[in-house]
């Protein structure tokens, strides 16, 4: 057991990827970022210096107060506090949490029907592939935010008001997860034509292995490369989306509120001087899709033998 | 035509038209939220009335300074203490040209008092109304009524011919969402006129050139925008974009107040914020406390009361702009007194107790209805309010919403616990009154009933003699205030933002009159 896993570290040690990996400055720096952002917002419950979702546990009188360095500050609040006297650290942190779970749970949707479609239509071809893909083009042409903005519109007008604050966050996957998949749908079935025409497939369809078979353990391992890259760049993308579509308000509702919805309750303080309540919430995405986006670059030009 | 001809004139066309350009005057006015409504009896809210003021005319009005002028009617006699006749103003007419009669008269005002219409509290006093001759309308009122001029100066005439040609002769029932051609058409007699209508996004007046009266202002048209949010409004205004914001957000004032070329006005309003608790269901719809009513319980109330510490709110969220209130009107209004406004103590230990002693020590669960766009930082307020309670042990859910849905919910009974703003356009404490305390006033929402009460507020109706009528609202307020019927927060205060070369004159009531607005 000791030496299988000493083989395994062995084994990623010697490899191409781990060796571009350590000699990457960005590829280093961004996923540092990320592990530090990762681990703080999903464990916030024990890294936030306040619980800013108990209305009990706020005062009043709290609010408004600057970042630490700035006169008024007070190293209780470190970025300050927002106009209810919440605690703006540890809402970025809980927020980034919502924002993580909502671009996590959207990419791997969008990754699994799009993925699932583009390499069915890629593998059987004809009318079928045709349907589907001409569906994905009449999909690109529409932009996602319209896309989950619509999606929105239409949940908001099946379900009654009350219902939907608990089940936003949902709505919100669903919607940027149905706009997002046409990407992988091309993606996936780019790979898939080239693959299906290699000898290992002709030699699996020899043997009859079923379809399902040859689709899911032939291809999908061989084309899973580019589709990480893109699912790692669409990551980045479907968190700015989610934080776009709660600045909009039609997002995360403000009792839970992510990045996004941060930035929105700052943003009618902008020209008050209190700039730290949007300031905070809006560096801590830039961090986070550009820590993400840096990976992704990274993953683009690793795993691409093109390039290399 | 020769070539020298055609230059000439389109030289002379192109010059007409940016003489007109540059003359044209428009004042684009914008605030949170839209009205409601343009049918001027089917929704009795302050935004709603402050577009049909500048669209309708009553019989008399309140001017400038707040005092009752003639308007329609040029002048009034009293026959005797129940009647009242009028004599209409010669020559109005209204926008689609057709002249103003008696008749019109006597039809709004049966029309304001139908079921469906939501100022028929304004004149529940009036008995009859009927036509005498052309241009007179007689008024009978159950008893003398000392306050029936402050009354009809909300209720707006509309054109009989045009109403029941275009299926309106009853205004549509708002709280059903039931929408007439006159909900969102207007044709009133009043300076000004509307021309494009397109609810929350635009609403265009241009000027009534068929006006009877002597026109003070300067202006061709008022495009009125609403922006739902604060940043946004302001942004346009400093931009240029946008010339008045009738509700400048406060944490905004200093920051527009030294831009130059903008000024910022801030009067008190007549406007007293305060939360209803819903005190005569037999159950709370929201609460987990199933088969009783905790906010019957006059202990649970006060303990709602003494939790809320209105100093805080008025230095955070309002930034010193509110006066907090103790009862549901303001000074100017008739039975006002400085010791009826006094408030309970903040004293969130002497609340415990009180949840304690009634039953509830472990505390409840409540949701709490607030509009989002409607009153100076009202969602605000109301997550203030949320964690103030929490600290005495009530678990409260906000669920704000926008103020057409808020007020529709609210009239249709679906609100244990709500954010509601008073004004007292009749300046008389009756009018609060009648809408709030009496068993059957449509905006008596928590279900107050008080036999006593009721009397006293008709004893306010036909009681002419000042002494024995302020004692009866004194008595009223004195009960009332004792059964914290309601939780008061506070008078609100209102501030309007322009363009320096836009002048129009700030009024308590926040009612624009665009008819004394210049622009230079």
């Amino acid at each position: 057991m000791a030496d299988r896993s000493a083989g395994l570290i062995h084994r990623i040690r010697d490899s191409d990827i781990f060796h571009s990996f350590i000699h990457s400055p960005t590829a280093l720096i961004s996923s540092c970022l990320l592990v530090v952002i990762l681990l703080t917002s999903f464990l916030c419950e024990f890294v936030a210096p306040h619980d800013p979702f108990t209305p009990a546990s706020l005062s009043l009188m709290d609010a408004f107060t600057p970042p630490f360095w700035a006169e008024d500050g007070s190293m209780v609040f470190l970025f300050g506090t927002d106009g209810q006297g919440r605690d703006l650290l540890s809402a970025i942190l809980y927020g980034t949490r919502i924002s993580l779970i909502v671009g996590f749970s959207a990419i791997l949707f969008s990754v699994i029907f799009g993925v699932s479609l583009g390499l069915t239509a890629g593998y059987f071809g004809g009318r079928y592939e045709t349907v589907i893909m001409r569906l994905a083009d009449v999909q690109l042409t529409i932009p996602s935010i319209l896309m989950a903005l619509l999606v929105d519109g239409v949940v908001r007008g099946i379900i009654s008001r009350e219902l939907h604050d608990e089940v936003a966050i949902y709505v919100l996957i669903f919607a940027i997860g149905i706009s997002e998949w046409p990407q992988f749908a091309r993606v996936a079935r780019g790979a898939t034509l080239v693959e299906k025409n290699k000898d290992y497939i002709s030699a699996a369809r020899i043997i009859g292995l079923p379809n399902r078979l040859i689709m899911f353990k032939h291809i999908l391992p061989n084309i899973l490369r580019p589709i990480l890259v893109i699912g790692t760049i669409g990551l980045a993308l479907a968190i700015l989306a989610e934080s776009t579509l709660s600045f909009l308000g039609v997002g995360v509702p403000p009792t839970t509120p992510s990045l996004g919805t941060l930035i929105r309750l700052g943003n009618d303080f902008l020209f008050s001087g209190e700039w730290w309540i949007s300031f905070f919430p809006s560096f801590f995405l830039v961090i986070l899709a550009f820590s993400i986006n840096l990976l992704g670059d990274w993953m683009r030009d690793t795993l691409n033998p093109k390039i290399n | 035509m020769n070539l020298k001809k055609i230059t000439s004139f389109v030289a002379v066309a192109l010059l007409a038209t940016v003489a007109s350009t540059a003359q044209a005057n428009t004042v684009k006015w914008s605030m949170k939220g839209d009205s409601l409504t343009l049918d001027p009896h089917e929704q009795n809210e302050g935004p709603t009335t402050m577009v049909s003021r500048q669209i309708y005319e009553a019989l008399v009005s309140r001017g400038l300074d707040m005092s009752i002028e003639p308007q329609l009617a040029t002048e009034w006699t009293i026959e005797n203490p129940t009647t009242w006749v009028f004599t209409l103003r010669k020559g109005v007419t209204f926008h689609d040209g057709s002249p103003l009669t008696a008749s019109d008269v006597v039809f709004s005002f049966n029309r304001a008092k139908s079921k469906t219409s939501d100022f028929k509290e304004y004149i529940d006093s009036v008995t009859s109304v009927e036509a005498v001759g052309a241009d007179k309308v007689k008024l009978v009122t159950e008893g003398p009524n000392p306050i029936l001029l402050n009354q009809i100066s909300n209720i707006f005439v509309m054109s009989e011919a045009w109403s029941k040609a275009n299926d309106s002769a009853l205004p549509g029932d708002f709280n059903a969402d039931e929408k007439t051609f006159a909900s969102s058409n207007a044709n009133g007699t009043g300076p000004f006129k509307i021309t494009l209508r397109e609810q929350d996004t635009k609403t265009v007046f241009e000027k009534n050139d068929g006006w009877w009266g002597t026109v003070a202002h300067n202006l061709d048209r008022i495009e009125l925008y609403p922006i739902a949010n604060s940043a946004t409004r302001v942004a346009s205004l400093l931009s240029g974009e946008i010339d008045i914001v009738t509700d400048a957000p406060v944490q905004d004032l200093k920051r527009i107040d030294s831009s130059a070329g903008h000024t910022v006005n801030s009067v008190e309003q007549m406007r007293t914020i305060f939360l209803g608790m819903d005190q005569g269901s037999a159950e709370l719809r929201s609460s987990n406390i199933k088969g009783k009513n905790p906010l019957a319980d006059k202990r649970v109330r006060q303990a709602f009361y003494q939790a809320i510490d209105i100093e805080a709110i008025k230095k955070k969220v309002m930034r010193g702009l509110s006066s907090p209130a103790g009862i549901i009107t303001f000074p100017g209004v008739t039975g006002y007194t400085k010791d009826l406004d006094a408030r309970l103590a903040y004293d969130p230990d002497a609340s415990k107790k009180l949840l304690a002693d009634a039953g509830y020590g472990d505390g409840f669960d409540i949701t709490l209805n607030c509009p989002n766009d409607r009153y100076v930082n009202d969602e605000a307020i109301c997550t203030a309010v949320v964690g103030m309670l929490g600290k005495v042990g009530i678990n409260v859910n906000l669920f704000a919403q926008t103020k057409s849905t808020h007020f529709q919910d609210l009239k249709n009974g679906l609100s244990d616990f709500y954010m509601l703003g008073w004004g007292v356009p009749t300046l008389d404490s009756h009018y609060v009154f009648s809408f709030l305390y009496d068993s059957k006033g449509s905006w008596n929402k928590v279900g107050f009933d008080n036999a006593r009460v009721d009397e006293l507020i008709q004893t306010m109706v036909v009681e002419v003699d000042p002494a024995k009528r302020n004692a009866a609202i004194a008595e009223a307020w004195a009960i009332v205030s004792d059964d914290i019927s309601y939780l008061p927060l506070h008078h609100q205060v209102i501030s309007w933002a322009s363009k320096s070369n836009v002048d129009v004159p700030i009024r308590p009531n926040n009612e624009p009159l665009f008819r004394f607005a210049t622009v230079n």
